[in-house]
């Protein structure tokens, strides 16, 4: 195995320091270190952080592999730096069972750019009728600890109570995607003045808030752990801040785009902003911004969502909802928390690997960078500025909302486990 | 003139008048000719592309497009490769292909047209759009009250019913803005949008209230399926408070007009006695419908060179 | 007897077409060259329609509509039947036809805001149509104007008169009645303004913008006829 030794890096934005890279694991970080024989990489000016850990991607396999697979999406994953992916449950077959999440952590395993962590259903089929077999998927080879049924939402109060309850046997999360859905039917962005003028369907605020306020209450009745899908409101934050501070156990995450985009984003009519939830008001973006800096929101996850082009170029109400994020969510963070001084460099390791690290019960990513840990780190260089062009991502799909934005920073080495899966800003396999 | 007519807010004040002065002068020169056709749009194809049936309006257009010598082609989503799968983008280039310079599309989905717009290099016509916007219906509307009351600017326009759904409000609510006259929805609060309060109109709940300060009522159309999802409780109830029977109409001014832009669930938004009495402007509109749309024809297409 | 496809010669001086090509910004007519002009055509037009229906109690004049393409044809339309009537006591009628609708060059030119279509209440069948134009140059305005009347009805016969021809005809048309022969070159352009329309008048001569003719787009107002 080749041993590197990064010159000059940055850990944290910090003071410039080499680091060894021996056997998978962090040697040793100092001065002006000599390895005789190591591979040696110029990091001069870049900034060292843990390898990423994305709580929520969607890679489409198996069954949409037209849009996206394990192996593309996991290469698309290691160019924005990331060291582990939680690959979300709504496949085609659904990932309801210890067979579909074995199947798709094998297929990480083969590609071997990323750990693909794979979620599990909450319910058979996504049907928010019954309990999937929540224990057998967490003993499977995939050890499984998230349990979600994103894209829809475990809607029914008493399932869901059931859920949260069931997943503490094994020190599972339910990630909830926090949508009434009586109060979207047909829903097509966010419920405010644009929607009234552009006469697309409302998705309002209050669907999310509701069901986030009743699912605090029942996580801190039945001394569950629940996490909160892609949190778009102002509201929700609120309310995560209330619960927080009684002491539920609650975490939740963000999205690149709902920190950067608003629902302005929908005139025209371009199905690629076109995202559940929808994107909101600049008041939600600053709220969220505020929640994630103040560590209310504890994550920073991309719901990466590929779609072919057919289910994109079309009429807003026929397109798919969801949108990239994957290659461009560390950018988009640097472009909202850091360059607002919102976030320290510690503070987007924090949101960006240590703490989706823990919520997933991942016990080898979002550890610190210090001798004797995992070698899971990423080199960015945080000086460069480059517009976003669809055509050139690894993603199998396009549908990039950032395609002609400008936005900094720029990922120029990722490595696994002391492997480089990303070097020179070019995948490694 | 924008290449596209898609929305209300593609004209502003100078171009909306420009629309109706022309539809006016073409009224004019038509007016009691035995033949009824200009040659200006002669080698011309305009394609009436309708994934939503809607026999009048598609007449309407038609008509415009063959009095100005146009060659219409009508393509009806319904049976054709479009409800088979082929994609919105894939009809637009195919008719494109084919030579079409203006396409007239009518759509179940808001946003359509624009899209429509962004792939081909024609003009694209918004004829209704989901629950999004109806331009031209909303030029003939402003033509016909221009016609009955000699004036835009200062009108007092009451717009009653189904705002929420009605792509025929949001672009009268825009281009009776434009052109200076001043407007109120009228709807129970179920039917009124969250975020009207960034419309340029005044919101009010109460029919009764409005009436007599009315120089225009126009009542929309409202689907009875609204009542099963609980925007009304029912038919009656509806009709009770926001429908416009002769009592009510008793109460306007004198010179106060009654719109519909059709059709016309008569007994539900509006009385029979009212649909049929002098001031209704509906059998008007209609004739309006095919000069207005004639003058956008004309604009939109007539100085292209491209 | 003068034929009807010659062009009538209005007796006097100013009209005599001069060699060459007039000099550029100079004023081809004065404010009192212009009313002399009408003057002359309005006899011409009586003259002519003495002829046209010999036996005519009114001289053949309730037989007459003068018919102006707008812009300027409009105005010089209803002075010419001015003048007309205080010549002979004999009102005449008087129309306007929008040929927007009609052109050929629509899509080399673009759209314009169309001018009403006014015709007596007489209506132009079995009458002399006489088309009143500003100025004549590459004919496709009559044209069209021609085929307006068309759809509008069946005029005995039809006849133009305008205020100036500046010659390049594109299309086999001349004119019956011609205010002032103005050779030209195609890069110059010909103003006429009007009091009705432009507070004043009289008729320009100036260089062009040097696009040619078939270039130049419809913004370059100040006649209606250069733009033709
Ligand atoms: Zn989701």
């Amino acid at each position: 195995m080749t041993n590197y030794l990064i010159k000059g890096a940055k850990p944290y934005g910090g003071e410039a320091a080499d680091i060894f890279l021996k056997d998978g694991r962090i040697a040793s970080i100092g001065e002006h270190l000599r390895v005789p024989g190591a591979d040696v990489i110029d990091a001069a000016g870049l900034v060292a952080l843990p390898g990423l850990v994305d709580l929520h991607t969607h890679l489409r396999e198996p069954g949409r592999e037209d849009a996206e697979t394990v192996e593309t999406g996991s290469r698309a994953a290691a160019l924005g730096g990331f060291t582990a992916v939680h690959a979300m449950a709504n496949t085609d077959p659904v990932a309801d069972t210890a067979g579909v999440v074995e199947q798709v952590w094998r297929l990480g395993q083969q590609a071997g750019l990323v750990d693909v962590v794979p979620v599990g259903a909450v319910t058979v089929g996504l049907k928010g009728e019954r309990l999937a077999e929540l224990g057998a998927m967490a003993d499977s080879a995939a050890r499984v600890r998230v349990f979600s049924d994103d894209g829809m939402c475990v809607s029914d109060p008493a399932l869901m109570r059931r859920a949260l309850e069931y997943v503490k046997a094994f020190d599972g999360v339910v990630a909830q995607h926090a949508e009434e859905p009586r109060l979207t039917v047909g829903a097509q962005m966010h419920e405010g003045d644009r929607s009234a003028r552009l006469g697309l369907a409302g998705w309002p605020a209050a669907a999310e808030e509701a069901i986030i306020a009743r699912d605090v209450l029942l996580a801190g009745h039945v001394g569950a752990r629940l996490h909160v899908c892609h949190v778009s409101t102002a509201g929700s934050v609120e309310l995560l801040r209330w619960a927080k501070a009684r002491g539920v156990q609650v975490t939740a995450e963000v999205t690149p785009h709902h920190l950067l985009l608003t629902d302005a984003c929908a005139e025209g009519y371009d199905p690629v902003f076109k995202v559940n939830p929808p994107l909101r008001t600049a008041e939600d973006v600053a709220a969220l911004r505020a929640g994630l800096a103040d560590g209310t929101i504890d994550a920073v996850a991309t719901d990466h969502a590929p779609h072919a082009v057919e289910d994109k170029e079309s009429e807003w109400a026929a397109a798919r909802p969801g949108m990239l994020g994957l290659e461009q969510a560390l950018s988009v963070v640097v472009e909202t928390m850091v360059e607002t001084g919102l976030l320290d460099w510690a503070g987007v390791a924090d949101r960006m690997s240590v703490r989706p690290a823990v919520i997933g019960r991942l016990t080898e990513q979002g550890r610190p960078l210090a001798p004797g840990e995992p070698a899971n780190l990423l080199l960015l260089d945080p000086s460069t500025r480059a517009t976003v062009d669809p055509a050139a991502l690894a993603s199998r799909s396009r549908n990039s909302p950032y395609a002609g934005r400008e936005l900094p920073g720029r990922v120029v080495a990722t490595f696994l486990r002391g492997v480089p899966t990303v070097l020179d800003g070019k995948a490694q396999k | 003139m924008k290449r596209h007519l898609l929305e209300a807010a593609d004209l502003d004040r100078a171009d909306a008048t420009l629309v109706l002065d022309t539809a006016a002068q073409i009224d004019a020169a038509l007016a009691g000719r035995e033949v009824k056709k200009l040659p200006t749009l002669r080698g011309r194809t305009v394609v009436n592309l309708f994934f939503e049936d809607s026999t009048r309006t598609r007449i309407s257009f038609e008509l415009a497009a063959k009095r100005l010598s146009a060659d219409v082609i009508n393509f009806s989503a319904k049976g054709s490769s479009v409800s088979k799968g082929e994609s919105l983008k894939d009809t637009a280039l195919t008719l494109e292909a084919m030579g079409s310079d203006a396409i007239v599309v009518r759509h179940h989905a808001s946003g359509a047209p624009h899209r429509l717009a962004s792939w081909v290099k024609g003009s694209v016509v918004n004829a209704g759009d989901g629950t999004h916007e109806h331009p031209t219906q909303a030029l003939l509307d402003a033509y016909t009250i221009r016609q009955r009351l000699g004036r835009l600017e200062g009108v007092r326009v009451a717009l009653v019913g189904d705002v929420l759904h009605s792509r025929v409000a949001r672009s009268n609510v825009g281009l009776l803005h434009t052109l200076g006259a001043e407007v109120t929805v009228v709807a129970p609060p179920t039917l009124v949008p969250v975020g009207v309060g960034s419309w340029p109109v005044e919101v009010s709940y109460d029919l009764d209230a409005v009436l007599p300060k009315a120089d225009v009522v126009m009542m929309l159309r409202v689907q009875a399926e609204r009542m099963t999802a609980s925007f009304f409780p029912s038919a009656r109830e509806y009709s009770r408070r926001y429908g416009l029977d002769a009592r009510r109409m008793a109460t306007l001014p004198d010179d106060a007009i009654v719109m519909h832009p059709g059709p016309m669930n008569r007994g539900m938004e509006i009385a029979a006695e009212v649909a049929d009495s002098v001031r209704s402007t509906i059998v008007e509109q209609v004739g309006n419908g095919v000069s207005v749309r004639m003058a956008v024809l004309y604009l939109l297409l007539g100085g292209r060179s491209e | 007897m003068a034929s009807s496809t010659q062009p009538a010669r209005i007796p006097g001086g100013t009209d005599a077409p001069k060699p060459g090509t007039p000099a550029a910004g100079g004023v081809l007519l004065s404010a009192g060259d212009v009313g002399r002009v009408v003057d002359r055509m309005a006899h011409q037009l009586i003259e002519r329609a003495a002829t046209t229906d010999p036996g005519a109690a009114d001289g053949g004049l309730s037989a007459l509509v003068l018919v102006g393409i707008p812009t300027r044809g409009a105005p010089l339309a209803r002075r010419l039947a001015a003048r007309i009537e205080a010549f002979s006591g004999t009102r005449v009628d008087v129309g306007t036809v929008d040929i927007t609708l009609y052109r050929d060059d629509l899509r080399r030119r673009g759209v314009r805001a169309l001018e009403p279509t006014l015709l007596p209440d007489a209506g132009i069948d079995d009458r002399l149509v006489v088309l009143v134009d500003d100025v004549l140059y590459s004919g496709r305005s009559v044209r069209a104007a021609l085929d307006a009347l068309r759809d509008l009805g069946r005029p005995k016969a039809v006849q133009l008169a305008v205020l100036v021809d500046r010659g390049h005809r594109e299309l086999p048309i001349r004119a019956d009645f011609v205010g002032k022969n103005v050779p030209t070159s195609r890069i110059q352009q010909v103003r006429v303004h009007l009091t009705e329309i432009d507070g004043t008048d009289e008729v320009l001569v100036t260089e062009g913008d040097g696009l040619g003719t078939g270039a130049r787009s419809g913004a370059t107002r100040g006649s209606e006829g250069e733009a033709e």
